[in-house]
Order: C-alpha cells, then sequence, then structure tokens
C-alpha cells in the first residue's frame, strides 16, 4: 500500500513536469504549428544543400528586401554544413552588393564590391530606415530568427504558409495589417511574401509556395545554427563513448564493491 | 635580574612545524613544509565512509564537477564577451558563430546552470529525505543555504549578460523588487544599477559580480566540503558508523561509485546539451534587448519558477520579496524545528509522506510560476505558498512530537542486512 502511495506520487510528480514543459506553448490557444519533415531534425539530421542554395535564393530575391540578416558572412556560404557554395560562387555573391568602405588615405568613405569577409548588406542603414519604409513595423533582423520563437523553424514555415484570404469574423485588421493563422495574435504586418512562382529556381525545382517557404525556412535554421551538423555528430560520438565509459565504469565499480558485499 | 627568572616568565613557541611527514624523499620534502599531500591522502585515500551510501550522495562529487566546468568554459567565454549593451549580443553570437567550438563551449555553459541546479535539487532533497540536515552537521546544512542563495544571485546575474528580452527584462525586474525596501528604495536601485534604468552601467556590473559570486561559490563549497569531512557523511539508515564493518574507505570504493554517478549524470548532460540545447532557455533571449518592447510574459529561468511563485502570491511588493527570500531562508531553520531523534525517513513513516508532498509541492509552485498570475492560478499559487511554510512551521515540529519511529537496527552493517532481508524499504533507482 505504501510503495503504492509512492507510485502515484512519483506519476503526479511526472504529470506536473509535463504540464510545465507544455505551458509555455499552450498559454495562447493557437492553431497546431504545421510540421513538415526536416532533414535537421532527430539525432543524425543534417541540412538538405540543394535546399539551402534555394532557400538562399528565396531570401535573397524576397526577403532581403525587408529583412536584413547582419550576423551572418558572405563566406558563411561556403562553409562547411551549410549550403556549401563553391568559393568562386561566394566570391561572386559577395561582388553583387556594394560595400561603403574607408576611411580611405584621405579621410574619405568610399564604395567597393562585397568581400567574403563582409557581413550580409542590410537592406536599410538603420532601425528608423526601416520603420520608415514599412509603415511603421520593423522587418525583424532574420539571423537567429528561427532560435527566436517558440516552435522554431515550424513556426517560420507556418506563419509564411498562414496566410488566409478569408478573415474570421471576430478579428477586425487596420490598414496595412494581414490576417495569419499561426501569427502570435493572428496579425501580422508583413504581406503575403511568397505565392507561386516567386522566384525562378537555378536548379529547376519547381518554386511553389510550400518548396520556397520550406527551403527559405531550412536556410534562415541555418543562419541561427551554422554548426548545427557538427554538433549533432559530435553529440552522438560523444554520448556513445560516455555510454561505453559508463558501463564499464560501472563493472569496476560492481568488482570493486564485491570485495566487501561477499564479506557481510 | 638573572637570566633564569626571565626565562620563566616566557612560554615556549614551536613556530617551526616541519616533520611529521609519513612520506619520504621528493614528496616527504614537500610534505613536511606543506601538508597537503598527507591530507589528501588523510581525507581522500584512508577517509572511511558508511558503506551504505546510495547514489543520491553522488551529488556532492557532481556539483563539484559541474562547478568546475562552469568556471572553466566560463573562463572561455570570458576572453570573447563584451559586457556593452551595444555588443554584449552580438559578441555571443560571434563565440557562436566563429571562435572554434565557441557554440560548444557556449551552450555547455548555458546548460551546465540548469544542470546544476538539477543537481542542487536532488542534493537538497537527500538532505531532506535522510535527515541529513541533523546534528551534528547544521552548520554544514547552513553553508549549503549559503551556497544556494550564491547560485542564485550568479545564475540570475549570468542570464542577463546575452543581453536579450529575458536577460533584460528579467533584469528590471528583479532589480526593481529592492524599490520595495521601504524609504530607501528607490534610492538602493539606482545605486544598483548605476543609472537611472538597466544599461551599460548595470551590464558591466552585472558582469563583474557574475565573476565575483562564482569565486564566493568556490569558496563556501571549500568550508562546506571542510565541514564534511569533520562531521563524516550521513547515510540512508541515519546511524552513524561505529566500527570497519560499517565503513569502507573512501578510494576506491567511494571513488568507483560518485565516478559511476557523475558518468551517468553527464550522459543525460551531453544528451540534452548536443540535441536540444536550448530546450531549458526561453526563444525570447535570441532577440536583442529592446527596453521599448515588453515581452507579453516575462518569465524568469525554470529553477527560479518555484519562488517567483511565491514571490506573486503575495498581493505586496515588500511582503512577498520578503516571502521569497524567507521560503529558501526557513530551510536553515529546519535543524531546530524539525527535532526528531531520528534522521532517516526511513524509519518515520509520516515525515516520509510529507517530505514527498513537499516535492510535489516544489513541482506545483514551478507550474504556476510559469502560469500567468491570475484567477486559479493564484489561488493554487497561495495555498502552495502556504504549505511551503507550513512544512517548516507546523508539519516539522508537530511530526517530531506525534510520529513513532519504526524499529531501527543497531548499526550500518545490520541496516544493510535488513536491507538484503526485505525488511526496510529505500529509494530503489538510486541504490543500485
Amino acid at each position: 500500500m505504501k510503495t503504492f502511495f509512492l507510485k502515484v506520487n512519483f506519476i503526479f510528480i511526472f504529470l506536473i513536469f509535463a504540464f510545465i514543459s507544455n505551458i509555455s506553448n499552450s498559454k495562447e490557444a493557437q492553431a497546431e504549428l504545421l510540421k513538415p519533415n526536416w532533414s535537421f531534425d532527430g539525432f543524425f539530421g543534417t541540412f538538405d544543400r540543394a535546399s539551402l542554395q534555394r532557400g538562399f535564393q528565396v531570401y535573397k530575391e524576397v526577403c532581403a528586401s525587408c529583412h536584413s540578416m547582419s550576423l551572418v558572412s558572405y563566406r558563411n556560404l561556403g562553409e562547411k554544413g551549410g549550403p556549401e557554395f563553391t568559393e568562386e560562387e561566394v566570391k561572386a555573391i559577395a561582388s553583387q552588393y556594394e560595400v561603403t568602405d574607408g576611411p580611405n588615405a584621405q579621410g574619405e568613405m568610399f564604395i567597393r564590391p562585397g568581400r567574403p569577409s563582409d557581413k550580409f548588406k542590410s537592406p536599410y542603414p538603420n532601425e528608423n530606415a526601416s520603420r520608415s519604409a514599412n509603415g511603421g513595423a520593423y522587418p525583424p533582423d532574420m539571423s537567429v530568427l528561427a532560435k527566436a520563437r517558440p516552435g522554431g523553424a515550424d513556426y517560420i514555415y507556418s506563419v509564411l504558409m498562414g496566410y488566409e484570404e478569408k478573415v474570421p469574423e471576430n478579428i477586425k485588421l487596420e490598414d496595412g495589417v494581414y490576417y495569419n493563422k499561426y501569427m502570435s495574435g493572428n496579425k501580422i504586418r508583413m504581406s503575403k511574401p511568397l505565392s507561386d512562382g516567386s522566384v525562378e529556381y537555378s536548379d529547376g525545382t519547381k518554386a511553389s509556395e510550400e518548396q520556397m517557404a520550406k527551403d527559405v525556412t531550412s536556410f534562415m535554421m541555418w543562419a541561427a545554427e551554422p554548426h548545427l551538423e557538427v554538433r549533432k555528430k559530435l553529440g552522438f560520438k560523444s554520448v556513445l563513448y560516455l555510454l561505453i565509459l559508463t558501463i564499464l565504469v560501472y563493472l569496476i565499480k560492481k568488482k570493486i564493491w564485491s570485495r566487501i558485499e561477499s564479506k557481510v | 635580574m638573572s637570566a633564569d627568572n626571565l626565562e620563566q616568565k616566557y612560554k615556549p613557541v614551536h613556530t617551526n612545524k616541519t616533520g611529521g611527514s609519513p612520506f619520504t624523499g621528493i614528496t616527504g620534502w614537500i610534505d613536511n613544509r606543506l601538508p597537503v599531500i598527507r591530507m589528501f591522502k588523510h581525507e581522500y585515500l584512508d577517509f572511511q565512509v558508511p558503506k551504505s551510501l546510495s547514489y543520491f550522495w553522488s551529488f556532492g562529487g557532481i556539483l563539484t564537477i559541474c562547478l568546475i566546468l562552469l568556471i572553466i568554459t566560463g573562463l572561455s567565454l570570458g576572453m570573447h564577451y563584451k559586457p556593452d549593451t551595444k555588443y554584449a549580443f552580438d559578441s555571443v553570437e560571434k563565440i557562436m558563430r566563429d571562435v572554434n567550438f565557441g557554440w560548444l563551449i557556449r551552450y555547455a555553459h548555458m546548460n551546465l546552470a540548469s544542470f546544476f541546479f538539477i543537481a542542487v535539487y536532488l542534493h537538497i532533497f537527500r538532505g531532506l529525505y535522510y535527515g541529513s540536515y541533523k546534528e551534528p552537521r547544521q552548520l554544514m546544512w547552513l553553508i549549503g543555504i549559503v551556497i544556494f542563495f550564491l547560485m542564485m544571485a550568479t545564475a540570475f546575474l549570468g542570464y542577463t549578460l546575452p543581453w536579450g528580452q529575458m536577460s533584460f527584462w528579467g533584469a528590471t525586474v528583479i532589480t526593481n523588487l529592492f524599490s520595495a525596501i521601504p524609504f530607501f528604495g528607490e534610492s538602493v536601485v539606482t545605486w544598483l544599477w548605476g543609472d537611472y534604468s538597466v544599461g551599460d552601467a548595470a551590464l558591466n556590473r552585472f558582469y563583474v559580480l557574475h565573476w565575483l559570486i562564482a569565486f564566493l561559490i568556490v569558496g563556501a563549497v571549500v568550508f562546506h566540503v571542510i565541514a564534511l569531512h569533520i562531521v563524516g557523511s550521513n547515510n540512508p539508515s541515519g546511524i552513524e558508523p561505529k566500527d570497519t564493518r560499517d565503513t569502507v574507505s573512501f578510494s576506491p570504493f567511494t571513488t568507483s561509485k560518485d565516478l559511476v554517478g557523475m558518468l551517468v549524470f553527464l550522459l543525460i548532460f551531453v544528451t540534452v546539451m548536443m540535441y536540444a540545447p536550448n530546450y531549458l532557455g526561453h526563444p525570447d533571449n535570441y532577440i536583442p534587448a529592446n527596453p521599448l518592447v515588453t515581452p507579453p510574459h516575462i518569465v524568469p529561468e525554470w529553477y527560479f519558477l518555484p519562488f517567483y511563485a511565491i514571490l506573486r502570491s503575495i498581493p505586496d511588493k515588500l511582503m512577498g520579496v520578503i516571502a521569497m527570500v524567507s521560503s529558501i531562508a526557513v530551510l536553515g531553520l529546519l535543524p531546530w524545528l524539525d527535532f526528531s531523534k531520528v534522521r532517516s525517513s526511513v524509519f518515520r513513516p509520516i515525515w516520509k509522506q510529507c517530505v514527498f508532498l513537499f516535492v510535489l509541492n516544489f513541482f506545483v509552485l514551478m507550474y504556476i510560476g510559469a502560469a500567468p498570475a491570475e484567477g486559479i492560478y493564484l489561488v493554487i499559487g497561495r495555498i502552495a505558498t502556504a504549505f511551503w511554510f507550513a512544512f517548516f512551521f507546523i508539519l516539522a515540529p508537530l511530526v517530531s512530537i506525534v510520529e513513532k519511529p519504526l524499529p531501527m537496527p543497531e548499526s550500518i552493517h545490520e541496516f544493510e542486512n535488513w536491507k538484503k532481508q526485505g525488511k526496510i524499504k529505500t529509494i530503489n533507482i538510486f541504490s543500485k
């Protein structure tokens, strides 16, 4: 009876623990997020290079007109575990941008083509410029955005796919505000960014809304977590190593303790 | 006056205490002048420890390892971090992106903080359940509470450093608690901030204090361990060892067992760190701090939630702060509030249930701390807060008087025999 009571206690504790881990998500009763199969999920997850390269194209041609990604450098695009563009491609991408540098020997700022070591060029010089160009809204920097929202990649993907023509009657939209099924509060100041054929993929993949949303979300996940692949690989190795070591040490411990336990 | 008389007036002194080392050669030469080698042998190799210790006693060692790893990773992070509101967030991101294995060091530091608290909560639970706070270990228990307070302070300060939204707003909410101090509140807060709001001055000093308190913890831990080596470990039977049938030597018995405990803990830690590094954190902290935008819910780190719940259950700010601080400080009174002569809950049927209820209540408070402070949550929070204090001020003395302890064995080796015969039950998962 007593052990039964203890067990019930433990079950309670676990249930409450499970509740706690859910509460932050469940507080705002929102539509359940879309959960596509991400290649980077799971214990052996890796990024899909082609998808990251396409995602970069979507970012460059659609998102980058409003959203900065100021923590990422062009050189990152060529690094291992990322989109892995070749060195020439990275140089070509960087040189498409004009970067202000200086001061030179005459003390003047000058404009030069971008280099791989430069950070992604931001569409606006500062937050105020960005706000004034976007009707008062500030398009957030996308460098770590995929980690900065509950739900992560699923949330980003869902918001991109969550624009609906039919607005529920209880929601009143002001000017320049759009309805989004998954956005917290259901209101978003970004107009629907992706529609079929927004970009033309150079690898021939059909640029459906879904495909583009998936690609650009993968790209954002990589931007937020550029070492994800190394982490998972190293994680597997270290867990395996520790597991074997733990078993061996446990056997040693048993052997040592058998010296006295047999005497009792 | 003659020389003989002079000598009688003074006592002989022995300023030179060299010698007495059991070692020879270079080891002996050093040990004769600095007897740490002798001490190490005495305290860590030959030291006698009760043989009935379960894995619950590994958490002391686990916490030491956590502290060392936190300091090593913290030192590496400190070499790249910039405590400036303009650069703090980006410098952390630089560590994550450009510093070699910076992501590993940063994720390790971040998750170690959480695992440090997991271990310390289990360590405190062990103390509560087996009566480790009782005579003669009261002072050790008190030093432990000091360590816990310091841990909370340094964890809070550390959380502000990445200068994300939760860092900033958490810092604002917590430092504002000091404004509850009567008369001087506002001035104290301004003094703490070094400014009229949480900003550059505050971040800079938080960084310095985060370091300072980390080393204060090391100091307090040293005292905690010295005290342990004076009073000796408690054990699941709660009976003091009497002869060598009751004990084992620290090495290789305790060391090998502790090593297993540490490795299992490390395994769980590494799994979380490598596969869900941000699970225990809040996504808002990846948004750079913005004093103009308040997050919809300001929540502290998970390990502060129970105490945050206590703070919010009291309608008055000052009383809330007092309740929160005293909810931890009250642990220090436990050795005197619980005056039962029996230490271990194994022989205390009623106290055992009380401790489990206390744990349950702890999780209830944790749940309430994460929930909005309104409606039913507020009611539950208040009941749970009342129970927290009732546990110490009512249950502990009451149970000491009312409870009739179960029959106890004479010694630890008899306790071990009883356990083998199935006469007594202990917590199974930790006794393998």
